[in-house]
């Protein structure tokens, strides 16, 4: 009775007696019903409002409920209740009780929607909060020493392979594992290559926001990759303005970053300078290095807020880098291998993401980058001097190698919202590559005019059930060839936070421009990947396994002929499993792989395991933030199986196995602490961070493989250049402006 | 007739001038039903409740400021659904009560406690952005409103729940917890219906860091 208490009214003696009766006109209906799904499943908590007046009620844990009005006539009824669709009922209420009962349909959204995840860990914090891996998991992880590549090798799918740079995927080759940032392919993603050395990656975690390692069955999106794609999504405005330097035992730092006062635009700079020689002088090499790596590295950014909320960000960076060293030639004591580079590269990224309204978003990839190196290896004698031998099989190993890639893209993906959150995207994008070369007297020069249309659709079918179907199209003009990959992946939800996937999909890559050198009369190299997927992720805990079968087809051969008959099979199961919960403070996971890979392919007389798979992989990764000192102290213990290694030798029109074996297992233990002073001191003016690592702490002895000698009598184990790389180093970092304070309140 | 007619203009006036009458008791009720729900299921009706009386009344802000501080509250403790969408919803119902009262300090407590409410569902990753945004806007409530204890309440409430490693603890809470006794004693709300609360939490951390 709504009006029971009016003074006013009391005031009112003549009207007094009809007031009342108008009011008794105005008896309580009785409202009751139930509201369930359309499961029949009682809903609970969901609300029910008599539109336009005060009444209403909220379901209890029958999913019934109950409410009297005074309210007389036509009125809508609205019931609603998260993750269900809002309905609403036109009623009337005369004097009569009312029974309603309602079914609720599930809205489907991307919170609780199933997600296509088949084949790929994703990274970083989107909208969810259970990701697999974040940037800040990646510098905090033990002997990764901040590279992107190192960090996603503790996954599972990725081999520890440590003589060369690359992810090496599920029995694929290091160059099958492309890299792209907000979608546009990387050209050169990590540094010169050293003969039995790996080179970092160029890019540091912190550019990155959302990081996903797709270790198969990835979207039409993204092409050219025939075992993996790493997919790297660049941070957009920075939270605050600030100055930042670093000092450590290689390298030297400083960077400005300002962020504009109305928040919508940013830019900033960065400059780096590393130089091994103080390091080199204090912890022994197995290389004598003549020339000490060197690198200058800068890099620049601006970002900015369109009008309709859109982002333009623009990345560019400029390295320059040299190195010389000199080993012993295996073919004779008396000689040495000398080795050295220089390097400049320069690449820049636009993306342009924009809300087109009516469902409609775009999204423009732009970028180019420029490789130049400059390599050479020469043959010396004890007193670093060229010296000619008259062996052919020693003195070919001299070369000068001029190279330059470049390669400029564009990309368009236009983004249609359907029904629901289902969404098609479609698009094209074109590719400029030009590759030069020389080596020693032989010119050569690539050209590619590479195009590509893809499409695909998300559907979800209902919350718990959802569809990627989605195709992509190529064409190389370096080849004359074209290809059409279908891409196909379910996801099933299967329980709370528990869902299951499966993904189909073809792959094409074009051979790698060594081969393509030779000639360019190849066609794509193709692997089907089929894999099934189970997991479950909450807050807390990630659950996973994962079983994958892929068969390649027309891997590259190089012996007998240069063509594409090669072929190989991977197979395998996967297990990862992180738990940030059960411990207090303490966060780790544990990955396993299990593969079982052949291949035929270059020069392999035979389908045989390749040099870089190992049966077993395993890592467990360990991270405790004490806060009571301040420090993170971070483990990392690696495990691999042996892997196989092979003396081919030409016999005829093919090559023998003339000596094979198998390494011992891999392990390595690797360690970072990284010690925060001024932690929450609100008053502190510099953020200071101190970072202490070395890797293979318990000094095992690691051998990737063996290099035999021109007969074969001598193999030798192809090693790290120091069982052991420790690093220190001091980060700080200055808030311009005073919510570095708040954030210091806040952790 | 005459008499009937009178009677018949004397119920319209009743029901016109009864709207505001009617508002304020159907608050003070609910609002006693928030301060005595203690259950989850408890918290959601009282929530739907204020949710009803702000859609029909369309122009008070008050009651979507209770809603969304209910979500809020629902939020951090996970009642109701996924915590990051029930924040969102908060975040939806409090931007309904700041068309209507722009810069209201007791509005920016609550947008405050939205963002804790984020920023908690992934510490790690989120305390950049949503910490840093909490932090700001309580900071923005205290000059809206100098007079208002709440967002010394809060800031002596997040520092209480943050170890002392990282600024926070019983040293660094105590002054603020202080300070919003000190502003509560002197604190009268507008009406019986107006923001009222948090004077016991201030006292208890107070108590606490003796």
């Amino acid at each position: 009775m709504p009006y029971q208490n009016d003074t006013e009214m009391k005031k009112m003696v003549l009207p007094w007696l009809f007031v009342m009766l108008a009011l008794a006109a105005m008896a309580q209906v009785k409202i009751t019903g139930t509201v369930k799904d359309n499961r029949n499943r009682p809903l609970i908590g969901a609300s029910l409002t008599l539109k336009g007046s005060y009444d209403g009620a909220t379901t209890d844990s029958t999913g019934k409920f109950s409410f009297k009005t005074t309210e007389k006539g036509d009125f809508i009824i609205e019931v609603r209740s998260i993750n269900y669709k809002t309905i609403e009922q036109r009623i009337t209420i005369a004097s009569e009780p009312i029974t309603l009962n309602f079914s609720l349909k599930e809205e489907i959204n991307e919170l609780s929607a199933v997600t296509v995840t088949a084949g790929s860990f994703e990274a970083g914090d989107k909208k969810r909060a259970a990701t697999v891996l974040s940037s800040l998991d990646i510098v905090t992880t033990g002997g990764a020493n901040g590279d992107i590549s190192a960090a996603v090798k503790t996954l599972p799918g990725a081999q520890q392979v440590g003589e060369q740079e690359g992810l090496f995927v599920r029995g694929g080759a290091g160059y099958e594992t492309k890299q792209f940032i907000d979608g546009t392919l990387v050209n050169n993603p990590y540094g010169t290559s050293v003969p039995d050395l790996a080179s970092r990656g160029r890019f540091s975690p912190f550019l990155f926001k959302g990081i996903v390692f797709s270790t198969g069955g990835y979207s039409a999106l993204y092409g050219e990759a025939l075992s993996s794609a790493l997919i790297l999504e660049s941070i957009d405005l920075p939270d605050r303005s600030q100055a930042s330097a670093s000092i450590s035992s290689v390298f030297l730092g400083a960077g400005y970053q300002q962020l504009a006062k109305n928040k919508k635009s940013s830019w900033g700079v960065n400059y780096g300078y590393t130089n091994l020689a103080i390091y080199f002088g204090v912890v022994k090499q197995k290389p004598d290095y003549f020339q000490m790596p060197e690198f200058h590295n800068g890099d620049a950014n601006f970002r900015f807020k369109t009008k309709r909320g859109g982002m333009i960000k623009y990345y560019t960076t400029f390295s320059y880098g040299r190195l010389g060293l000199r080993r012993p030639n295996i073919d004779s004591a008396d000689l040495k291998n000398a080795f050295g580079y220089t390097n400049t590269n320069w690449y820049n990224n636009v993306s342009w993401k924009e809300n087109l309204g009516k469902g409609w978003k775009f999204n423009l990839g732009l970028s180019y980058s420029t490789n130049k190196d400059d390599v050479n290896q020469q043959i010396q004698n004890q007193n670093n001097q060229y010296t000619a031998t008259g062996k052919v099989y020693i003195d070919s190993t001299n070369f000068v190698l001029n190279s330059k890639q470049d390669l400029s893209q564009i990309k368009v993906v236009l983004e249609k919202r359907l029904k629901g959150i289902s969404t098609v995207r479609f698009g094209g994008e074109y590719w400029y590559a030009y590759n030069k070369s020389k080596y020693n007297v032989y010119n050569s020069l690539l050209i590619d005019h590479f195009k590509a249309l893809f499409g695909e659709t998300d559907i979800y079918i209902t919350n718990g059930l959802a569809a990627k179907i989605g195709g992509r199209f190529e064409h190389s003009s370096l080849i004359n060839k074209t290809n059409i990959a279908p891409r196909l992946s379910l996801a099933y939800k299967t329980g709370k936070d528990a869902q299951m996937s499966l993904a189909y999909g073809e792959f094409y890559q074009k051979p790698e421009n060594t081969q393509l050198i030779a000639t360019t009369n190849f066609g794509y190299t193709r692997a089907t990947h089929y894999i099934a997927n189970y997991q479950k992720i909450n807050q807390f805990y990630t659950f996973r396994v994962e079983a994958f079968y892929k068969k390649y087809h027309d891997l590259v051969k190089t012996y007998p002929a240069y063509n594409n008959d090669g072929t190989g099979y991977a197979q395998g199961i996967e297990l990862f499993w992180r738990d940030k919960k059960t411990v207090k403070n303490l966060d780790y996971w544990i990955s396993y792989s299990y593969l079982d890979t052949k291949r035929d392919y270059l020069n392999y007389p035979k389908q045989m395991i390749p040099n870089f798979a190992a049966n077993h992989t395993a890592s467990l990764v360990t991270k405790r933030f004490v806060t009571e000192w301040k420090t993170g102290f971070n483990f990392t213990y690696s495990y691999a199986t042996g892997r196989p290694y092979y003396y081919l030798v030409q016999n005829g029109n093919k090559y023998d196995v003339k000596d094979e074996g198998k390494t011992k297992s891999f392990n390595s233990l690797g360690f970072s602490m990284n010690y925060l002073p001024n932690l929450g001191k609100p008053k502190a003016k510099t953020f200071i961070v101190l970072v202490a690592s070395v890797t293979n702490v318990l000094n095992q002895s690691q051998v990737y493989g063996y290099n035999y000698n021109y007969n074969g009598n001598i193999k030798q184990a192809i090693t790290p250049a120091a069982s052991q790389f420790f690093f220190l180093g001091c980060f700080l970092s200055w808030g311009v402006d005073r919510s570095q304070d708040a954030i210091n309140n806040n952790l | 007739m005459k008499k009937l007619f009178i009677a018949a203009f004397a119920f319209i006036a009743v029901s016109a001038s009864a709207q505001s009458p009617k508002f304020a008791e159907a608050m003070g009720k609910t609002l006693k039903e928030y301060g005595e729900a203690k259950a989850d299921d408890a918290l959601i009706a009282v929530e739907a409740k204020f949710e009803r009386i702000a859609d029909a009344e369309k122009t008070e802000w008050l009651p979507y400021y209770y809603a969304a501080l209910i979500k809020a509250t629902m939020s951090m403790k996970g009642i109701g659904g996924d915590r990051d969408k029930v924040a969102d919803e908060a975040d939806d119902l409090i931007a309904k009560a700041e068309l209507m009262e722009k810069g209201n300090s007791e509005i920016l407590v609550v947008k405050s406690m939205v963002q804790t409410a984020k920023m908690i569902v992934d510490p790690m990753s989120r305390y950049m952005k949503n910490g840093a945004e909490a932090s700001k806007l309580l900071e923005e409530a205290k000059k809206a409103d100098p007079t208002n204890p709440r967002p010394y309440m809060l800031q002596a409430t997040n520092l209480k729940n943050t170890p002392p490693q990282f600024g926070g603890g019983c040293d660094a809470a105590k002054p603020l917890a202080e300070k919003a006794v000190a502003l509560y004693a002197n604190f009268k709300a507008k009406s019986e219906i107006h923001p009222n609360w948090g004077k016991e939490s201030s006292e208890a951390i107070v108590a606490a860091c003796k």
